[in-house]
């Protein structure tokens, strides 16, 4: 099956700063890839190659087999920017209608996907009395007429509220159980909620990691903290015993591999009554993203507290 | 095809939904109905040619008020949707950019032609009524007056299309309309007139200054309205001045015309050059 995103050593170079260099990243059909980096990490601009906007300095990107910008590429796509702001005077509906036109929609779609994204109630409103949520789920409507293989979304959960985003990603999800391939841009791993299939990183405008998010997570092979709470007492022993810091006069902190990890807790097992809690605690999604946009200088930090167990 | 009637009409409701179309009709309205009060008081009585008296008043006041309603409605045809994010969902759909800005061009004009219809539309029959009736064929001077204003307006609708499409910030696009007005309808006029009094020998008078006249599509509608009309009664300003034109009666329209297909294929040139 070809690809529908197909971008090969991609370089792109404005008049002073180089926006992406060397960047190879493909979306099969159906795949939900999230695009992750900082702003100004190259995200939008490889949307804009995507789309045809612009082209690349050198590399070549293809659309389901065809050039972005070509007739053939735009009716594969639909795209949902970071900021748009619909005519104020029009209604949802007629909003959804002017897209559906011009992408040569049938007008049956224009119901259908205002249906699909929830605002049948509000179509006849006028969208200068919609929220943030609402306005955002019309853009995702308008993106959704006409039954593109592949949806472009740049930051579409930014500024939305927990419960809206996750009604968003529901949406998402839903449409790409139809077939349609997602690339969606965000600021951060926690963002996605661990939604996507695959995740890539952009760092500087190189693709720094590109994989399934518990691949990466194993990549990046963050140290697992450990707090121990000790019995009245007993906190010097137990920071004898397995190290670390003390962060207060009850409880003893520290960081460890992967690997290490079982060792460890089988040695605090053995300290019996003189432990009153253990909490594990796992890397964050956020601290996995930022171990990958900031090239590790976070791991850095953490390895000052070396696990001296 | 599809695009262009699908935008075309979007901007017309858009114009409609508003208030632009109301506005400026009224803005047309109230100015041609001070003229036709005006038009009347001088002469204490009323004539028969109290209509084309009007008319003349009225292509005066087009050629400033027609341009700017037209530069206003343009300028944020591109700068602003681009601004919006709307252009770059439009650019993104499979429609060429010709076609988004044809499209856009038939909406405003139609807008346009909507609010001149409708202002200069009841000044005229005001001034027919108020006149006691009198010959209808000064209505179709109201009508060429009409005819005429919507092709100026289509000319600098197209003219603002360029400022809209060569920068990147909605005010700086305003501000290059202004300027653009201006030029057009202001400065321009008080240079010829300038160049007219230091020439002394009378060559800019004779051979220059006929073709720098038409050249200006707001003069050229002046001159176009200004030859219609039976010059003895309303007394002739700049196209009398003795100088042979290049271009006289209907042709005199060729101007805005011209410019009007000239500035539209310019603007498509740029926008298809924008970067979104």
């Amino acid at each position: 099956m070809t690809e529908i995103v197909k971008a090969l050593n991609v370089r792109m170079k404005f008049k002073a700063v180089e926006a992406l260099t060397d960047v190879s990243l493909g979306v099969a059909p159906g795949e939900q890839v999230a695009l992750l980096g900082h702003n100004g990490a190259g995200k939008t601009t490889l949307f804009r190659l995507i789309l045809g906007f612009i082209k690349p300095t050198a590399g070549s990107i293809s659309i389901a087999g065809f050039t972005p910008g070509s007739d053939a590429a735009r009716r594969v796509v639909s795209y949902l920017p970071e900021q748009v702001a619909f005519p104020k005077m029009l209604t949802g509906r007629e909003v959804v209608r002017f897209y559906a036109r011009l992408k040569g929609a049938a007008p049956g779609d224009v119901q259908a996907v205002l249906d699909k994204v929830e605002l049948v109630e509000a179509a006849d409103r006028r969208v200068d009395t919609y929220s943030k949520g609402m306005r955002q789920r019309l853009g995702l409507a308008q993106a959704l007429v006409g039954n593109p293989r592949l949806l472009l979304l740049d930051e579409p959960t930014s500024g939305l509220d927990p419960l809206s985003r996750q009604h968003f990603y529901e949406l998402i999800a839903d449409v790409s159980r139809r077939g349609c391939s997602v690339l969606l841009s965000s600021h951060g791993l926690s963002e996605l909620e661990a939604r996507t299939d695959r995740v890539a990183i952009l760092r500087k405008g190189r693709l720094v990691a590109d994989g399934p998010l518990a691949e990466l997570q194993h990549q990046a092979d963050l140290p697992i903290r450990i707090r121990v709470r000790a019995a009245s007492g007993a906190v010097d022993t137990v920071h004898a015993e397995i190290g670390g810091g003390r962060i207060n006069c009850a409880s003893v902190e520290l960081y460890c591999a992967r690997r290490d990890k079982m060792r460890i807790l089988s040695k605090i097992s053995g300290l019996g009554a003189q432990v009153e809690d253990v909490d594990v605690a796992s890397p964050t999604l956020d601290e996995v993203y930022r171990y990958f946009s900031n090239n590790g200088i976070e791991q850095t930090r953490r390895g000052d507290i070396q696990c001296t167990a | 095809m599809h695009g262009v009637i699908t935008i075309a009409a979007t901007e017309i409701r858009i114009g409609l939904r508003n208030r632009w179309i109301i506005l400026s009709s009224l803005i047309l309205l109230a100015f041609a109905l001070i003229l036709v009060l005006l038009g009347s008081a001088p002469g204490g009585e009323v004539k028969t040619d109290a209509v084309t008296v009007v008319v003349a008043s009225l292509s005066t006041l087009s050629v400033y008020l027609v341009p700017l309603i037209a530069l206003l409605l343009a300028f944020d045809a591109i700068a602003g949707e681009i601004d919006r994010g709307t252009l770059q969902l439009v650019l993104a759909s499979p429609v060429s950019r010709g076609a988004v800005l044809v499209g856009k061009f038939l909406g405003h004009v139609a807008v346009l032609a909507i609010a001149v219809s409708f202002g200069y539309g009841i000044a005229g029959l005001v001034a027919f009524f108020a006149s006691g009736g009198g010959d209808a064929v000064a209505l179709i001077g109201v009508g060429r007056l009409i005819a005429s204003s919507i092709i100026l307006g289509a000319t600098f609708i197209a003219i603002g299309y360029i400022a809209s499409a060569s920068v990147r910030q909605t005010g700086t696009a305003a501000a290059l309309a202004i300027a653009i007005w201006l030029f057009a309808v202001v400065l321009f006029d008080l240079a010829l007139l300038g160049g007219l009094l230091a020439s002394q020998d009378g060559v800019f008078a004779r051979v220059v200054f006929p073709w720098l006249l038409v050249f200006n599509p707001a003069d050229a509608f002046r001159l176009y309205n200004m030859s219609a009309i039976d010059a003895v009664v309303v007394g002739s300003n700049l196209g009398g001045a003795g100088s042979a034109l290049p271009l006289s009666g209907l042709a005199t329209m060729l101007s805005p015309v011209a410019w009007t297909a000239i500035t539209l294929g310019l603007s498509t040139f740029i926008l298809k050059r924008v970067r979104p």
